[in-house]
């Protein structure tokens, strides 16, 4: 009957001496993992514990299915044929142990056996091999293809990490199946084809024979066993440990809407000044993180400057939880402009195989900086004039609604009547000068379409969805208070603006005491007064166009097909840019940095934009569907060259052009 | 060293300025106050002389809408005592506050007076050197920059042409900040409310103001509009071409 | 008492500061309607040189070794005896680093009534002041019986203030001027290695209306292509955009080119004394309201970063 005798060739003392190994692996692996565990309780508490069926799901999905991971085709499949051959490998290795240690030394049976036995060698064997295609192409890619995000990292010492790795698992496995083989080739036993690679290892060493093989069994079984103890034993202490930290992290991801940022700590200062300050999560973020770039890769302000590297901040994030040197976070770890640098666009969250949260961290610790009223003066002023007027402009607000007139019939003051919608039309529509005609565009659409609807004049305020993200959560809350108050006192069913910045505040951070109203983007809105036919379109523009999805409606808040049908139906056709939907590439305007001075700048995200728009076949118009999008893109046409070849319009443009 | 910062609000020109009926004052209706900028940049010149050399910043205001929250501005920054003057300032001049702040500092006895060096509604003189003369002490304007040396305060005064003169001032003395060593810094909300819930603004009455220092104006009005510019109209490239054509008729092209 | 009309004339390092002809002019207008003299006070010490050109009926000079160098702790104690003895119409200041010093000062010590930012006196002897950044003007009459005045540039051409006649001069006993408080150590030079912006045909200047420091850039080029330089107001030159030497104003430079263009400068009155003189103003500014329209010969109401890019391909195909 095909079976295994466990501990074929190997003396008494050997496998005594195994023991004794695989108990101070254990302790040396639970210390290791204890001191992360203990780290992360360091962090400040937070609530992880929410929607359990919804955190098992998704780490099913992202652990077992690697879903994120295979977002990308060669890493992706590297990463996964690792994962899968390892794991079986692993428990396959248990599997053995409980069949030998625990069912055959206490209660005499041994199960596997047979058939079992068979498919069991055949499984470790296939998925062995699958572990070495998986390494292979590991280190091709490191070390011949060499990509630019797996390249120049903080401290060297995490290149020899990563090698470290590569090199152990690579003489795991070979050495596993260097002993499985000369078992073969000694023992000889008839279900051998059943290891197919062990078999053809086995043939190879057969003109040898014995005892020669006998020996070289004992040394390379011993060298198996010492590199894997070994590798097991300091798995904590190398890159290794993101198997842990990485489900761990999936399964604690945040499950609230992902435009909804965390409140600010209050404890010593507003933020994080230092490392303690950040939440045990956060802590877990920073220590999962595998290096893959994947983030820097997509991240507008690394490909606009370098100043800020998504992958670095975790990299030096996590490696200042274990500096016992004191540097201090803020200066000497991270610098500010790395800070400042971040558009929030959220395209690094949304690659994250680990779903790393960077963004909530750089705010928080964004925090810190405004406490202390470190920022430039560009952006000092623009806080300080949301603070006095209510609008980043510093203008008076009573010049906010000033584009509406002339227009007739005036646009009613939902503070004095009842409207079905009020429009929120945000600071940028309301006060920028060369948005005006666009403003009034939309107010034309919506009185043809027979909207009941108004505005706050100048009841309004800034929505606060950058200054939040600036990291002045005091004025944030002053300016929510201030318009939850004057919405409070008005009458209406459905807030509707242009604005995707303040679309998503208003959606997912103001209060509403527990009373949401229904809050759409003009895209939505115009979409269902399309479907509902109470917008009629006498024209088909017929134009070639492609949409740029602004980061605020589209990664996070999942808008994607509204305003493309609204474009579909105005005649035009969408062709899409190679970084669309979910990979948008971003104007470079979020998360306040539209009020900072640019620094250094190479390329502005916004230029690289265009460019893109520009490659493509036939395109001449670039959708726009954020007041913000419509200057930052406008300029950038200009300052490319482009006038002549693209037309940034507004998706209002063309329903307006097409009625 | 303790220093004493007395401040005024001013119309904000953000606000589109319109002249009441009588047509010799603001409307004030529509009148939006700030913090008088040089005001601004003279506490923070106290803040950084504190933060440098210790001591204890006041700083004073009558009362008006938003002084409380400036008051409590300043006390993030850092400022030590908060003194809100209470009462009818409707009608005040710059004579009257000026005698107002000096009863209020010959009590203080302040080693050294920050104000901004002027205001832009000032019409009968600046506050810094009439509290000078009525607490009797010396006073210097266009102060950009100072450090203290025992009983004397090394000023850096500012000229036309971007001369500057080192000058040395005995202490006690009241200066007139033109502008801070660094502009006046931001402080986040957060750091105001909390300052909020422990500063506290000591109010003090003041009854019956002294006019009579002030100065009338009998109209005012807004630059007429035959000293505008000739104004050239259309976009960028017609507004270009007409500057090119000017260029060139001026012969700098 | 007298109907004269005083100016104290200012003057620093061994020059007559341009103010002081513009407060002679305004004083010659007001002493038409007062019906009375107008003359120069000088404070100094072996400066009485400097009375030579002014466009005074009378000069009346104090000389004392503590009057060498302005201070206004001893400018007035000088001042107050004359002041109180003639008792004139009206004392003319400048509206500026040493007028300000003193004249509220004096108003405090001699119970005197003062206006301050005078730009011009009218035909009946009112006096004009500019306030709220150039965008009020408040008109009222000139308080007795003897009004202190500060007066800022831009009513008067300095010319008007300046004759070839010297005026008769008067020496004052000076009064004991001991036990004085304020001291000058020394003057700090401006820094004289950058372009001397004075000697420039042409200028483009900028104002805080362009946002940052790389948009500077967008000056430069324009500047480069008409063969100028480029200058600024304040706020430029406090944030470290552009260095001291190209500051226009107040304390700046004064400058007189042939063409001054202001991008994004609200005009307020410390920059425009600085470039008044010009003889084409041009200014470009978002705000249709902006002061500076008032000064300019011609206007635009034009972003410019709009503008910028446009104007600066035109003068070179111009070229
Ligand atoms: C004692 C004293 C001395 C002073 N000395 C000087 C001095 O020597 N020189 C000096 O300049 N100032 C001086 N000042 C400061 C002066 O009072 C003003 O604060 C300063 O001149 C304002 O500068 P600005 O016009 O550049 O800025 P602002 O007044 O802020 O004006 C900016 C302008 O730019 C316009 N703008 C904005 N964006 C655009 C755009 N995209 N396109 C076109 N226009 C745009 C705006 O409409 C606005 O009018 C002094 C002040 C004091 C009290």
């Amino acid at each position: 009957m095909p079976i295994r005798e466990t501990f074929w060739n190997i003396p008494h003392w050997a496998e005594i001496t195994q023991y004794v190994l695989a108990l101070l692996t254990a302790i040396v692996f639970l210390y290791g993992i204890l001191r992360h565990v203990l780290r992360w309780r360091k962090g400040k508490p937070e609530k992880r514990f929410d929607r359990l069926g919804g955190r098992l799901w998704s780490f099913i999905v992202q652990v077992f299915g690697q879903r994120r991971t295979l977002d990308e085709a060669y890493p992706g499949i590297m990463h996964f044929t690792i994962f899968w051959g390892m794991l079986v490998l692993a428990i396959g290795t248990a599997l053995a142990t409980v069949d030998w240690d625990v069912t055959h030394l206490f209660f005499g049976f041994q199960f596997l056996t047979g058939w079992v036995y068979i498919i069991f060698e055949l499984t470790l064997d296939i998925l062995g091999l699958l572990v070495i295609v998986g390494l292979g192409m590991a280190i091709y890619r490191r070390y011949a293809s060499r990509p630019a995000r797996l390249q120049n990292f903080p401290a060297k010492a995490l290149a020899r990490d990563d090698a470290y790795v590569l090199i152990m698992l690579t003489l795991i496995t070979i050495s596993g199946y260097l002993t499985e083989g000369l078992r073969l080739a000694v023992t000889q036993p008839e279900w051998a084809v059943w290891s197919p690679i062990g078999n053809v290892i086995a043939a190879a060493f057969l003109s040898i024979g014995d005892p020669t093989n006998q020996a070289l069994h004992l040394v390379i079984w011993a060298f198996h066993i010492l590199t894997a103890f070994g590798v097991l034993a300091f798995l904590p202490f190398t890159k290794l440990f993101h198997i842990f930290s990485v489900p761990l992290n999936i399964f604690f991801r945040s499950m609230k809407p992902a435009g909804a940022l965390p409140a600010a700590n209050m404890e010593g200062g507003m933020g994080v000044k230092e490392w303690k300050q950040f939440t045990w999560k956060q802590l877990l973020d920073f220590d999962s993180c595998t290096r893959c770039g994947r983030c820097q890769d997509v991240c507008p302000a690394y490909a606009s400057a370098q100043i800020l590297s998504p992958r670095n901040m975790m990299i030096k994030l996590d490696a200042h939880l274990w500096d016992k040197n004191g540097h201090s976070l803020h200066g000497e770890v991270i610098a500010a402009d790395e800070l400042w640098a971040c558009t929030t666009c959220r395209a690094c969250v949304q690659v994250c195989p680990a779903f790393i949260d960077h963004i909530s961290t750089f705010v928080d610790m964004r925090r810190h900086l405004v406490d202390q009223g470190r920022m430039d003066k560009m952006l000092q002023d623009a806080l300080a004039n949301v603070g006095r007027y209510g609008n980043s402009f510093g203008q008076s607000d009573r010049m906010r609604a000033k584009w509406t007139q002339g227009i007739q019939p005036p646009v009613p003051d939902a503070r004095r009547e009842p409207v079905e919608y009020l429009w929120f039309v945000g600071d940028y529509a309301s006060y920028n000068a060369t948005l005006t005609e666009i403003t009034r565009m939309t107010a034309a659409v919506f009185q043809k379409a027979g909207l009941n609807f108004g505005i706050l004049y100048d009841g309004e305020r800034n929505s606060g969805n950058d200054v939040r993200r600036v990291g002045e959560e005091g004025l944030f809350e002053m300016l929510a208070e201030k318009n939850s108050q004057v919405l409070s006192k008005v009458q209406f069913q459905t807030i509707v603006t242009t604005d995707p910045h303040t679309y998503n505040t208003l959606k997912n951070e103001y209060k509403w005491d527990g009373n949401r109203p229904n809050i759409l983007h003009y895209a939505e809105l115009l979409d269902q007064l399309i479907c509902a036919g109470r917008l009629k379109f006498s024209k088909k523009l017929g134009y070639k166009v492609t949409y740029h999805d602004p980061c605020y409606l589209g990664r996070y808040n999942d808008v994607y097909d509204a305003p493309r049908r609204v474009i579909e139906a105005t005649g035009c056709q969408v062709i899409e840019m190679p970084r669309c939907r979910e990979r948008a590439f971003c104007c470079g305007a979020g998360g306040g940095r539209i009020w900072m001075e640019e620094k250094d700048i190479k390329e502005r995200p916004s230029e690289s934009r265009i460019r893109e728009a520009v490659n493509l076949e036939g395109v001449n118009t670039f959708v726009v569907a954020c007041p913000k999008d419509a200057t930052m893109y406008r300029d950038a046409v200009k300052t490319t060259g482009n006038e002549s070849r693209l037309a940034v319009k507004d998706l209002i443009e063309l329903v307006h052009a097409a009625l | 060293m303790k220093i004493a910062v007395p401040v005024k609000f001013v119309p904000d020109l953000v606000e589109e300025l319109t002249i009441d009926p009588s047509g010799a004052a603001l409307d004030t209706s529509w009148l939006r106050l700030i913090i008088n900028e040089f005001d601004d940049h003279a506490v923070e010149q106290a803040i950084l002389l504190k933060e440098r050399g210790g001591g204890q910043v006041t700083v004073m205001m009558t009362e008006s809408d938003g002084a409380d929250d400036f008051l409590f501005t300043a006390a993030a920054k850092g400022a030590d005592q908060l003194v809100k003057l209470t009462g009818d300032f409707s009608s005040i001049n710059n004579h009257a506050l000026a005698h107002v702040y000096a009863d209020l500092l010959k009590e203080l006895q302040p080693d050294l007076v920050l104000t901004g060096v002027q205001a832009h509604n000032d019409i009968d003189g600046a506050v810094g050197p009439l509290l000078a003369e009525l607490l009797g002490l010396p006073y210097v304007g266009y102060v950009a920059g100072l450090t203290v040396q025992g009983d004397k305060a090394v000023v850096r005064k500012e000229y036309s042409g971007g001369l500057v003169a080192e000058i040395e001032v005995k202490l006690p003395a009241v200066l007139g900040i033109q502008a801070a060593e660094q502009p006046p810094r931001y402080v986040a909300y957060s750091k105001i409310r909390q300052v909020m819930g422990t500063a506290k603004i000591e109010e003090r009455p003041v009854a019956g103001l002294d006019l009579s220092g002030g100065t009338a104006v009998s109209r005012l009005f807004q630059p007429e509009a035959a000293e505008r510019a000739t104004m050239l109209e259309g976009g960028a490239d017609e507004v270009a071409d007409r500057l090119v054509a000017i260029f060139k008729e001026i012969g700098t092209l | 008492m007298s109907q004269d009309i005083f100016v104290v004339i200012e003057h620093l390092r061994g020059e007559v500061a341009e103010i002081s002809y513009v407060m002679l002019a305004g004083a010659r207008q007001l002493s038409q309607s007062s019906g009375g003299n107008v003359t120069a006070i000088l404070l100094g010490h072996n400066a009485q040189g400097l009375t030579g050109n002014l466009a005074a009926d009378k000069a009346l000079y104090v000389d004392h070794a503590a009057l060498a160098e302005f201070t206004s702790d001893a400018y007035i104690t000088a001042l107050a005896g004359p002041i109180r003895e003639h008792a004139p119409r009206a004392v003319i200041f400048g509206h500026s680093s040493i007028g300000m010093d003193i004249a509220s000062g004096l108003s405090a010590k001699l119970g005197l009534p003062i206006v301050a930012s005078c730009r011009s006196f009218t035909a009946e002897g009112k006096f004009v002041s500019q306030i709220c950044g150039g965008k009020i003007m408040a008109e009222g009459d000139l308080p007795g019986p003897t009004a202190l005045v500060t007066m800022v540039p831009g009513g008067y051409k300095a010319e008007q203030g300046q004759s070839a006649q010297p005026p008769a001069v008067t020496t004052v006993p000076a009064p004991t001027l001991e036990g004085l408080r304020v001291a000058l150590k020394q003057y700090i030079e401006p820094d004289t290695s950058d372009v001397d912006i004075t000697k420039e045909a042409m200028l483009v200047s900028v104002g805080r209306g362009i946002q940052n420091k790389d948009n500077i850039g967008l000056a430069n080029e324009l500047a480069e292509a008409l063969g100028c330089a480029v200058s600024a107001s304040r706020p430029v030159v406090d944030q470290g955009w552009m260095p001291t030497t190209r500051l226009i104003g107040k304390s700046g430079k004064r400058v007189k080119p042939k063409i001054y263009l202001a991008l994004g400068i609200s005009g307020a009155p410390e920059h425009v004394e600085g470039m008044a003189d010009s003889n084409v103003i041009i200014a470009i500014n978002t705000d249709q309201n902006a002061p500076i329209f008032t000064v300019a010969k011609y206007g635009a109401t034009i972003d410019m970063f709009d503008l910028l890019p446009v104007l600066t391909e035109k003068v070179k195909q111009a070229k």
